[in-house]
């Protein structure tokens, strides 16, 4: 084919060449942990030098600061990985089921750390670890969710099989996560209302909000370097199963 | 540092147990990508060979 | 519509010829229950307080033991690729599974369950609850329980991994069942248990359907 018959490719389809995508988003790689860590570090130093403790929690405010941005995280990646799914059953375009199954581990860990950072918050605020309340219940539920994703990835062993299977069980789970989220409030009520986005406007102070965004975009982007990596590796991983295969059918051959 | 006042080991422990956490996801990604790469890179010098 | 009426006798008839699984899965919801005052104690207060719960985790393993049935003699004998060939949607094929299915696991477990609610010192409305609430709340179970099963079809060592997807998936059944069972806020509870039924009945053929039909492509 010459040059001039061969289609124009727009970013899109080159980036569905697994070989393509590594190559068009390494670059970017660097750039993310720079910046990741510049977050961290701003977000640290003013979630414990410059910010006040609250009037009524006192210091455990600070725990907030760790524990919205995994709480953010642990729906954010469901998200991700949601539209991932859309990816596959819709477009199968082949980089969203690499990115379906790099996201789940990682959802799985921010979920497990907004779980731990919560009952660590819990411990001095309400006076227990755990409260059978409707945010750390639903989020338990939403871990159960994450780790039968992952058991179901190790379960198969055609992973592009695998791709499609998957992708209907998590969109099943995106429906049902609502429900269960609403059937959970249901059950219990007990939980100080949302209060960062409300209809008339943020309702904490300035210095609380500030460690807090600052936190909330470094975990954001940890989990966009992290993501971007482990879509490498995964690539990896597929073309070196692709070897292995080829190379044992020669040598029956 | 400033004093964290009397729940200061709750506060303490939740970050610790982040950062520790967040450490064995960076380890384990980069982990995971070293012996991938290293595998791939062995299967090709075998198959070029 | 012949067609659909042909396969919902084929399964009646594979289903109940097989009769030992339904007795089987009757005496499990039977014994389950029998077995927690065993644990904690014959004090009839408080087994009377969480009957609706035991009553419901009774109900619930039933059905996830039954749900292995569902397609895995079908994938195993091969009659699933037919049914993919055949004229009629895979998504009716499964309707026509979810109905047997529900006949033959659910059915039988709510015609029991008055035995478990006495055994368990529930009287009165608290027993007539119980019925309506599992016979609202346990189509809702069978469909999840379907796209389980549909989603580990082709996983051989499959039969452990589908209750542990679909266990989060039935909690809000769970909490809808046992709360319509309790007296304070029951008619909500069951009108909630209703919608969730007929939602999950409407949208799970297709996404079993879809995840059948990817798994063997």
């Amino acid at each position: 084919m010459s040059l001039e018959t061969a289609p124009k490719l727009n970013w899109w389809n080159r980036i569905a060449n697994p070989g393509q995508f590594v190559i068009w988003t390494k670059p970017l790689l660097w750039p993310l942990v720079i910046l990741t860590t510049a977050l961290f570090a701003a977000g640290l130093y003013y979630a414990f030098f410059n910010s006040p403790e609250d009037y009524q929690m006192g210091d455990t405010v600070r725990i907030m600061y760790v524990h919205v941005p995994n709480a953010w995280l642990s729906q954010f990646v469901y998200g991700v990985m949601t539209i991932s799914a859309l990816g596959t059953l819709v477009w199968r375009h082949p980089m969203a089921d690499v990115s379906m199954k790099a996201a789940a581990p990682l959802g799985a860990l921010f979920t497990a750390l907004a779980l731990f950072t919560g009952s660590l918050w819990g411990r001095p605020t309400w006076g227990t670890f755990w409260e059978w309340d409707g945010r750390m219940t639903s989020t338990l539920v939403l871990l159960f969710i994450y780790l039968g994703l992952i058991a179901l990835w190790r379960a198969f062993d055609d992973q592009l099989r695998a791709a499609r299977v998957i992708a209907v069980f998590t969109l099943v789970g995106a429906i049902n996560i609502p429900i269960i989220k609403f059937s959970v409030d249901w059950w219990s009520t007990l939980h100080q209302p949302a209060s960062v986005f409300r209809p008339d406007g943020p309702r904490m102070p300035g210095s609380i909000l500030i460690p807090l965004f600052v936190m909330f975009f470094a975990f954001t982007f940890l989990f966009l370097t992290l993501h971007l990596k482990a879509m490498h590796t995964e690539v990896k991983r597929r073309r070196v199963m692709g070897l292995q295969r080829r190379m044992a059918q020669g040598g029956a051959a | 540092m400033i004093g964290l006042g009397p729940h200061g080991v709750f506060i303490i422990w939740a970050y610790l147990g982040v950062a520790i956490g967040v450490a064995g996801l960076i380890g384990w990604t980069l982990y995971d990508a070293r012996t991938t790469a290293k595998k791939l890179a062995a299967l090709e010098a075998r198959r070029n060979a | 519509m012949t067609a659909f009426r042909a396969l919902l006798f084929r399964e009646l008839r594979l289903a109940l010829r097989g009769g030992g699984d339904m007795l089987t899965l009757v005496l499990f919801f039977v014994i389950v229950g029998a077995v927690v005052p065993f644990a904690v104690g014959p004090d009839r207060e408080l087994l009377a307080r969480i009957a609706p719960g035991i009553v419901w985790i009774a109900a619930f393993l039933a059905m996830l033991l039954g749900l292995d049935r569902l397609f895995r003699p079908d994938h195993e004998d091969g009659s699933l690729i037919l049914l993919r060939q055949a004229e009629l949607p895979l998504s009716m094929v499964i309707v026509a599974k979810l109905i047997v299915h529900w006949l033959v696991s659910a059915v039988p477990l709510i015609i029991a369950s008055p035995l478990l609610a006495v055994l368990l010192s529930m009287e009165g409305d608290a027993l007539w609850r119980t019925i309506v609430s599992l016979l609202l709340g346990t189509p809702a179970l069978a469909a999840f329980g379907a796209v389980g099963a549909a989603v580990t079809v082709s996983i051989r060592r499959g039969g452990l991994i589908a209750p542990i997807l679909i266990a989060p998936l039935s909690i809000p059944v769970l909490i809808f069942g046992t709360g319509s069972i309790t007296a304070t806020q029951s008619s909500a509870a069951m009108l909630f248990l209703a919608a969730l039924s007929l939602m999950a009945l409407a949208l799970s053929p297709f996404a079993a359907a879809l995840a059948i039909s990817s798994a063997e492509d």
